[in-house]
């Protein structure tokens, strides 16, 4: 694809090679162009350009009013942005890390997400927290977790992983003009990745998952970043001749059930990938989902690869051992189709 | 004793009465609904700190915030949620101020800017936070009022929402009622400074101890805060010391207070104060004020009845409540 220019269906859409953080921080500096409601609270999103720089240069345009430095608060930022949120702002909060969420955990669950129904609709609680997850960068045990399962668990809230540079600027868009508390996790291992982001008013439904690769004999579901390894290991099984669907689920609530059904129908196999922990995992919910609705359809038990319950150790090599990759989706995916006797032969 | 003649409007003093009765006498029967199962959960009565909750709101504007604690009945009532609205959702009833979702600690009326009552201890501190940010943000010159107890001063909430509210000069009136106990745990054996007020200068912020079981004290120096606030003044705190004549909650046997303490408590009613200082003052007689307690009891007894009457809230409409379109 040209990297500038693409035909589309509806006429000439300009694309520009942009880096996830790049196609966040478009994001919300076109949001906060279009709506003086919505402001930025967060640790050093102001003078210091962000942990991660997804918030750069936001505050030379909008000014200290729009782009709020805090002190290290997480339960205060989050409790400022509801109170302002139910109030009609539309804040966009940023935890440096999703790690730190655990001391905001009594405001996103107890409050942001409750509120709504407690009080019989009479607010709503339109506000974004980002925060990036992800583990593999040897930062130990209290910053290597991914807690995606924890909000997912929680009615009230959205939550919503893009994988891809164009996701993460679509998804942002619209997650700040949802009505709802929405859990936007980045990843911080995808921030420098490149890809072709659609210019100017670009935005994608919560809830659509994306077929991001085509095939017929079984189904990988994952989200972030092991999109990307479900799609490296596509690429290699089509090396042995077999057709591997990848399906981008985008969001986990709300969840596209019609896109992972409609797909496991068709390839009577299906892997669920997340980077998490194995127990109690976001993969968890989705294969308990397949079994109750596509049973009849399966040829195989629905398999689940992610992180081992370990706390991350230190240590490179063993934080590679417990986190998933690209060849174990393949292995799991051969030995699915094989079946048990073949493999164990082979 | 200030002398009231000269200085206020009767009408006001009347009307300061007539609310603090009402908070009393609707806590009483419900109460006795409680008793009688008409009403579920937790209920925690505001009897003894109604000069708290009357002055401090009566100082506010109808437009300024409120937000509140699980203790909130009185809160709710006095920044003009009708007792039938209260009664309705602590009876669970579609006609409650909330559509019988809440409960008796989560009554909300946007109408009156009543921006909820928050049973997680401190947890309206940040929230409060939230709401003077936004007033700030645009430019109004409203406050927000934030009542919690002394319980929820030793929470991470109370030292994280007063910091950034000074830090950013928000128009925000703390409110803590110190009725000396958290539950069943006195503030001298849960606080390492019992007197609270100090805990606020440590963030630079004014604040203030004061009498929370006289109505006048109450509104006068709510009102003198208030207005500083309005003024650019920031963030300011007040503890008001006061005392609940009931157990923390219907639940609460009350086994950690002596008989003796809470009749030394009692003896300083602030509804009784006040109306031996209407009284002797020759503002209101006796008959005027159980004029006023009727017309009370019936607005509250009126309340019930149509908590009684109304119908249960849907379950087609429960649906609609967890997510915004």
């Amino acid at each position: 694809m040209d990297a500038f220019k693409r035909i589309s269906l509806f006429g000439i859409v300009t694309m520009a090679e942009l880096t996830y953080r790049e196609a966040l921080n478009q994001a919300l500096r076109e949001e906060m162009r279009r709506d003086s409601r919505v402001f930025i609270i967060g640790e050093e999103v102001a003078y210091y350009q962000g942990t991660y720089k997804v918030t750069q240069n936001l505050l030379a345009e909008f000014g200290e009013q729009r782009v709020v430095d805090t002190p290290i608060a997480e339960e205060g930022i989050v409790g400022t942005a509801i109170g302002a949120a139910m109030t009609g702002l539309r804040p966009v909060a940023e935890l440096m890390t999703v790690n730190f969420s655990l001391l905001a955990m009594d405001m996103i669950v107890n409050h942001a997400a409750k509120i709504r129904l407690m009080f019989n609709a009479q607010v709503d609680v339109p506000m974004v927290i980002r925060m990036p997850q992800s583990a593999g960068n040897q930062l130990g045990a209290q910053h290597s977790q991914l807690f995606e399962a924890y909000f997912m668990h929680c009615p009230g809230l959205r939550v919503v992983l893009p994988a891809t540079p164009a996701d993460a600027k679509g998804l942002l868009k619209t997650a700040i003009r949802d009505n709802n508390p929405v859990i936007f996790l980045e990843n911080q291992s995808l921030y420098s990745i490149k890809g072709d982001v659609p210019a100017g008013e670009y935005l994608l439904p919560l809830g659509k998952a994306n077929v991001i690769r085509e095939g017929e004999e079984i189904t990988l579901i994952s989200y972030s970043k092991m999109v990307h390894e479900c799609l490296a290991a596509a690429e290699e099984l089509a090396k042995d001749n077999i057709s591997a669907e990848v399906i981008d689920l985008r969001c986990l609530n709300p969840l596209d059930k019609k896109t992972i059904f409609d797909s496991v129908k068709k390839t009577r196999f299906a892997i669920v990938v997340n980077e998490a922990w194995y127990t109690g995992s976001a993969g968890a919910e989705i294969a308990s989902l397949i079994n109750e609705n596509c049973f009849e359809y399966l040829d195989a038990p629905v398999k689940r690869i992610s992180a081992y319950d370990i706390p991350m150790p230190y240590n490179k090599n063993l934080e590679q051992a417990v986190l998933p990759h690209k060849d174990d989706i393949e292995k799991v995916a051969k030995r699915l189709l094989m079946g048990e006797e073949l493999w164990l032969k082979r | 004793m200030k002398d009231l003649q000269g200085f206020y409007e009767k009408d006001k003093l009347l009307n300061f009465y007539r609310q603090m009765y009402l908070l009393r006498n609707f806590e009483e029967v419900a109460a006795n609904m409680y008793l009688k199962g008409k009403i579920g959960g937790f209920t925690h009565l505001y009897i003894g700190q109604e000069a708290t909750g009357v002055g401090a709101i009566a100082a506010l504007f109808d437009k300024d915030y409120v937000v509140s604690a699980y203790r909130e009945h009185g809160h709710a009532l006095a920044k003009g949620i009708s007792a039938k609205a209260v009664m309705a959702e602590l009876f669970g009833k579609q006609t409650g101020c909330s559509g019988g979702m809440g409960g008796s600690m989560h009554l909300f009326d946007k109408n009156v800017n009543f921006m909820g009552g928050y049973a997680i201890v401190g947890g309206s501190i940040p929230i409060a936070v939230g709401i003077g940010f936004a007033i700030n943000y645009r430019e109004e010159e409203l406050v927000c009022a934030c009542f919690f107890g002394d319980g929820a001063i030793n929470e991470g909430a109370f030292n994280e929402g007063l910091n950034m509210a000074k830090l950013y000069n928000l128009p925000i009136l703390f409110i803590c009622e110190n009725n000396l106990y958290g539950m069943g745990t006195g503030v001298v054996r849960a606080s390492s400074v019992s007197e609270i007020y100090k805990r606020a200068c440590g963030f630079n912020m004014p604040s203030k101890a004061i009498n929370g079981m006289d109505v006048i004290e109450v509104y006068e120096e709510i009102l003198l805060a208030v207005k500083a606030i309005r003024r650019g003044g920031g963030p300011h705190f007040i503890e008001a010391r006061t005392y609940r004549f009931k157990p923390h909650s219907m639940a609460d046997p009350d086994r950690y207070r002596t008989i003796s303490e809470i009749e030394m408590w009692r003896e300083r009613d602030p509804i009784e104060y006040f109306s031996r200082r209407l009284t002797e003052q020759g503002i209101a007689d006796a008959d005027e004020l159980k004029q006023i307690k009727e017309s009370v009891e019936v607005e509250v007894q009126e309340a019930v009845e149509f908590a009684e009457q109304s119908p249960e809230p849907e379950w087609t409409h429960l649906k609609e409540l967890v997510y915004s379109e």
